[in-house]
């Protein structure tokens, strides 16, 4: 029996065989590639926290790089204690296990935590660097801007209020407009502002409108990019404020 | 780049030989000049316009378009017979964003800063018009091994046109090659920088591309008489 090829039956059977066939060839092809874009997503997470410090480094170096400059990891809970503390080699699933990988302050996925878990069970990373005789401390961050996640890092002196420098990222956000919170235009105004008032009170750093360089608390926004401007200023305040019981108690201590 | 191969092109073109190779051989070198897909038929105008900034962006962007091309026309050219009629458009862009992802996939593990670059333009290679216009006008009336060369010509017409938008782009906008820096630091000041040279910063923005591509096209249609059109 000749197979009618114009046929319904015909029709719907090569759409059946060809979607599985490309389907599973898909599939085959993420499920190979994914250690290597896992590893590429972490270098690109390696190479961002120091680019809060001011080491502008290649993708291809950032490894080498963190290695030298980050010294210690450092996991906090929700009340500013410390949990665990790692440095040297980071832990990979593959080589240590899913304990080790998920007791490493470096592998601690901030979205998750931010979008799964109460406060109080969260864990949140903390990395110091040594760079030129300062110890600085880099907060990183999440939060959300107009159209998707922003995220970024902080870093501070080892007064532990003066910002050192900083640098977000976003996914989506309009070029021109919220997109611009990448730019060091935007990034270098965090230089110097301080988290803590004169009485010691936390205060954050505001992102808003006209906010000039004398302000040591506010940075100016971006013109058309209201809602990324408020985005970056809530996460700042959301997470520098959980680190702050931490930062007395270092200050204390 | 373009002057080479157009220089290529010509010398393949003066060798007349028997009408078989003949006929093949123009499938490859006629979309480098007088068919070409973007300055003639003007196709794929949009990639062309967003990723020419830099030589790098746009030789990756031709390679993954190759291997789309290619791997594209040889599939649908194995799979003519067998392709219901109706659905043949359906399995033309279930096969070709089947590749285009592979492509995507390939990139973000392999070269990532230029993937990042390229963005979300590997995927929109799905809809470039060049691909799913050889898919339907050629590889499904033709062999494998003609489609094969089709597809090989058409993204090699296609990339040079880009790398060569590109050239012109990157060395007027950023005083670059293949990102290195070929008149001095502009951040510093150096080199040419230092006695007053500036970049032209227009030439980073997509409507030059626009006009480059004009140029392209302006040349092409002064030096090949077979494109002048009668009126």
């Amino acid at each position: 029996m000749a197979i009618n090829k114009e046929g319904t039956g015909f029709t719907f059977g090569f759409a059946i065989i060809m979607v599985v066939v490309v389907g599973a060839l898909l599939s085959l092809a993420a499920m190979g590639l994914k250690p290597f874009q896992k590893e590429n997503l972490k270098q690109e997470q390696m190479k961002n926290i120091l680019g809060s410090v001011g080491i502008e480094v290649e993708m291809s170096e950032a490894s080498a790089n963190f290695d030298k400059f980050i010294v210690k990891r450092i996991m906090l809970d929700s009340d500013g204690n410390v949990l665990n503390e790692k440095s040297g080699q980071i832990a990979t699933l593959a080589n240590d296990g899913q304990d080790a990988f998920d007791a490493d302050p470096f592998n601690v996925d901030i979205k998750k935590e931010y979008r799964g878990l109460a406060s109080s069970e969260r864990r949140y990373p903390l990395f110091i660097c040594e760079k030129d005789g300062q110890t600085l401390y880099i907060v990183p961050m999440v939060g959300k801007g107009l159209w998707g996640p922003i995220w970024g890092f902080i870093s501070l002196k080892d007064d532990l209020n003066t910002v050192y420098g900083a640098n977000f990222d976003h996914k989506t956000e309009t070029p021109g407009l919220g997109a611009e919170i990448n730019t060091s235009l935007f990034t270098d105004q965090f230089k110097d502002d301080r988290i803590f008032d004169e009485k010691g009170e936390f205060t954050s750093i505001a992102v808003k409108k006209s906010a000039t360089g004398d302000n040591p608390h506010a940075v100016d926004g971006i013109t058309g990019g209201t809602i990324t401007s408020v985005g970056v200023s809530k996460m700042v305040e959301r997470t520098l404020k959980v680190y702050v019981p931490y930062f007395k108690n270092l200050k204390a201590a | 780049m373009s002057e080479a191969t157009a220089e290529l092109q010509e010398k393949e073109v003066k060798k007349s030989e028997p009408l078989f190779s003949k006929k093949n051989k123009k499938l490859i070198t006629d979309p480098l000049n007088d068919d070409n897909p973007i300055t003639v038929q003007v196709l794929g105008i949009c990639s062309a316009l967003a990723i020419t900034v830099q030589v790098k962006q746009a030789f990756v962007m031709s390679i993954s378009v190759l291997f789309v091309l290619v791997a594209g026309n040889v599939i649908i050219s194995l799979l003519r017979n067998t392709i219901p009629s109706r659905i043949r458009i359906i399995v033309q862009l279930v096969i070709v964003a089947s590749l285009v992802i592979l492509v995507d996939q390939v990139l973000k593990a392999f070269v990532y800063d230029v993937s990042k670059q390229l963005s979300v333009f590997v995927g929109l290679i799905i809809t470039n018009c060049i691909i799913m216009g050889r898919l339907e006008a050629f590889a499904l009336g033709n062999k494998p091994g003609p489609a094969l060369l089709d597809g090989i010509g058409n993204s090699l017409g296609y990339g040079w046109i880009l790398i060569a938008v590109a050239v012109v782009r990157e060395f007027f906008g950023s005083g670059k090659f293949w990102g290195f820096q070929l008149l001095g630091d502009s951040s510093v000041g150096s080199g040419l920088y230092s006695i007053g040279y500036m970049n032209n910063n227009l030439m980073v923005l997509p409507p030059m591309a626009l006009i480059v591509v004009g140029v392209i096209i302006w040349i092409q249609r002064s030096k090949n008489t077979k494109l002048i059109e009668a009126h």
